[in-house]
């Protein structure tokens, strides 16, 4: 292209009309020509998911180990918090643990720790405690202001004393949330040790003043209030502190991400 | 095959290159992006789609006004959308769609998200990716237009062009387009109306929307009237652009598809014969 008075030619004429065919064409098959995108090992997809790498690191840039969540006040609870994902487990361990008002039930921690330790839900509620009123943003789209009352994970892991060889928190649960030809699937999520630390990261066992309901996750559930609903597992019985992800459910840290949703969920 | 085919007919008037290399290049990546937002976008958005104002998603009390759904009474199953808690069957449209055992109960139909079928996980892969990819062009275009001085000498409408604003719309109005080297009041406030406005409103709402953004600007929410707000503004913006896209196709049918496509594309523009503002840049 030099010349101001060069006519298009037959070509570039050529180019146009397939362009806006392809365009159009591209409107009216509607969207299966990207399908492919739900399979794990496509490589397109592969490359679309670096983008949740970067705003993992950028939103540890910005919020670092440090900022805390935005917390509401009193009024702004209007509903009993919505009970999403499992809300009664019917696993049989767990319904003894109902039965016995957890009575039972002891939180054990082992992994990369100095001293494993279990403990039972009196000798978490008698650790200093944190109640903090946020805001619970699903993964669909809905929010629910709720108060949380329960022990900083940070006091739990500093009684165990983490190894620095450990890079994420692991809390497996009680509840069953699919049948697969190899067994059921029980709930898991891990998160990594910023978070883990954070003020705000507390196993719950108080939910607007009163015990935590099943429906909610009794007898703990953990909060990560800068991320998304389905990081907070409910109805933990265990907790691991690892340095690989790898050996649990098919690797990818959480029951969700194993179906292919982000690990970092503060988007 | 000769040369010498003339596009426009009659209008012969000086071939100008209107558009340079980046306009060009941002212009489609924009385009290419918004694509993929909206599609995924609908994906998200049928997880749960209501449309609701305040802070959080009342479940024991209303504050949604836009509820879209399906019922079954008897055997027949129908979508209906709830608008200020009035319900109106659309079937087909919203809600529901297909027939029989086959029908899909979902808001927006299987042809107008990514992936075609329910699949929030990978919606939300390609809704961020296509996200990095507006936020970083539209900031690199920023700054590179504003310190050219380009946003002022060719976007932003002038005293001159708030003048010619009732000619501009007659003229819109009788489909009489002035092929010029310059765009009118009209395409300024239109253009900018999405650059400046629907752009950074998309952005700021979709950030608002996120935990993490959240904990680093909690007053981004507060001021917006809390995350179902910016939520429920980040969808009417996106109804916006889409609004803009019809008008821009529409625009560019009538004032003459070819000309208009290959200037967007290879950079040059017919100008009308008589056009005093056709300049060389």
């Amino acid at each position: 292209m030099t010349s101001s008075n060069q006519i298009p030619n037959i070509a570039r004429r050529r180019f146009l009309t397939s362009a806006s065919i392809g365009a159009s064409g591209l409107a009216l098959t509607g969207c299966d020509a990207f399908d492919r995108l739900s399979n794990r090992d496509d490589e397109v997809r592969a490359v679309l998911e670096k983008a949740n790498s970067l705003t993992y690191r950028v939103q540890r840039m910005l919020i670092g180990g440090n900022r805390l969540a935005q917390e509401f006040s009193e009024s702004d609870i209007r509903q009993q918090h919505r009970a999403n994902g499992t809300s009664d487990p019917v696993d049989e361990d767990y319904k003894a643990h109902v039965a016995a008002k957890f009575a039972d039930y002891r939180l054990e921690i082992s992994g990369l720790v100095n001293a494993p330790k279990s403990f039972s839900l009196s000798d978490i509620k008698s650790m200093p405690s944190r109640t903090q009123i946020t805001r619970h943003d699903c993964v669909e789209g809905w929010s629910s202001i709720a108060k949380w009352t329960g022990t900083p994970l940070a006091t739990i892991l500093d009684q165990v004393g983490v190894k620095d060889s450990a890079r994420f928190v692991v809390f497996e649960c009680f509840d069953t949330v699919d049948q697969t030809l190899s067994g059921p699937i029980k709930y898991y999520e891990s998160i990594d040790l910023i978070d883990a630390r954070h003020a705000q990261t507390i196993l719950a066992y108080g939910m607007n003043g009163l015990d935590l309901p099943v429906e909610n996750g009794a007898p703990l559930r953990v909060r990560v209030e800068r991320q998304l609903g389905y990081k907070m597992a409910k109805y933990i019985s265990k907790i691991t502190l690892v340095d690989d992800l790898a050996p649990f459910g098919s690797g990818h840290g959480s029951y969700w991400s194993d179906n292919g949703y982000e690990w970092y969920a503060g988007i | 095959m000769s040369a010498n085919i003339t596009v426009e007919g009659p209008k012969t008037g000086k071939l100008i290159y209107r558009q340079n290399r980046w306009t060009r290049v941002t212009h489609w990546i924009w385009a290419v992006s918004l694509f993929f937002l909206l599609l995924s976008g609908l994906q998200i958005f049928n997880a749960r789609p209501w449309l609701s104002i305040g802070k959080e998603t009342g479940f024991q009390y209303n504050n949604s006004f836009v509820k879209i759904g399906s019922t079954t009474q008897g055997d027949v199953r129908s979508g209906y959308t709830e608008l200020f808690g009035t319900r109106f069957d659309t079937t087909g449209y919203l809600g529901l769609h297909g027939s029989g055992d086959e029908a899909v109960s979902q808001a927006f139909p299987p042809a107008l998200t990514i992936p075609s079928n329910r699949d929030l996980g990978t919606g939300r892969v390609v809704h961020f990716f296509f996200a990095w990819i507006l936020v970083l062009t539209l900031t690199t275009w920023l700054i590179a237009s504003v310190s050219k001085g380009r946003v002022r000498g060719e976007l932003l409408p002038d005293r001159t062009d708030l003048k010619s604003l009732p000619q501009d719309i007659k003229d819109h109005a009788r489909l009489r387009f002035h092929h010029t080297g310059k765009y009118s009041v009209l395409q300024k406030l239109a253009y900018c109306g999405v650059l400046f406005v629907l752009f950074p409103a998309i952005i700021i709402t979709g950030l608002a929307m996120s935990p993490g953004f959240n904990a680093f600007m909690p007053f981004l929410n507060d001021l917006l009237g809390g995350r179902q707000t910016a939520r429920t503004i980040h969808f009417i913006a996106m109804a916006l652009l889409v609004g803009f896209f019809v008008i821009h196709m529409l625009m560019i049918l009538a004032a003459g598809p070819i000309n208009e496509m290959r200037s967007i594309i290879t950079g040059w523009y017919r100008t009308d014969p008589t056009s005093k503002n056709a300049e060389e840049h």
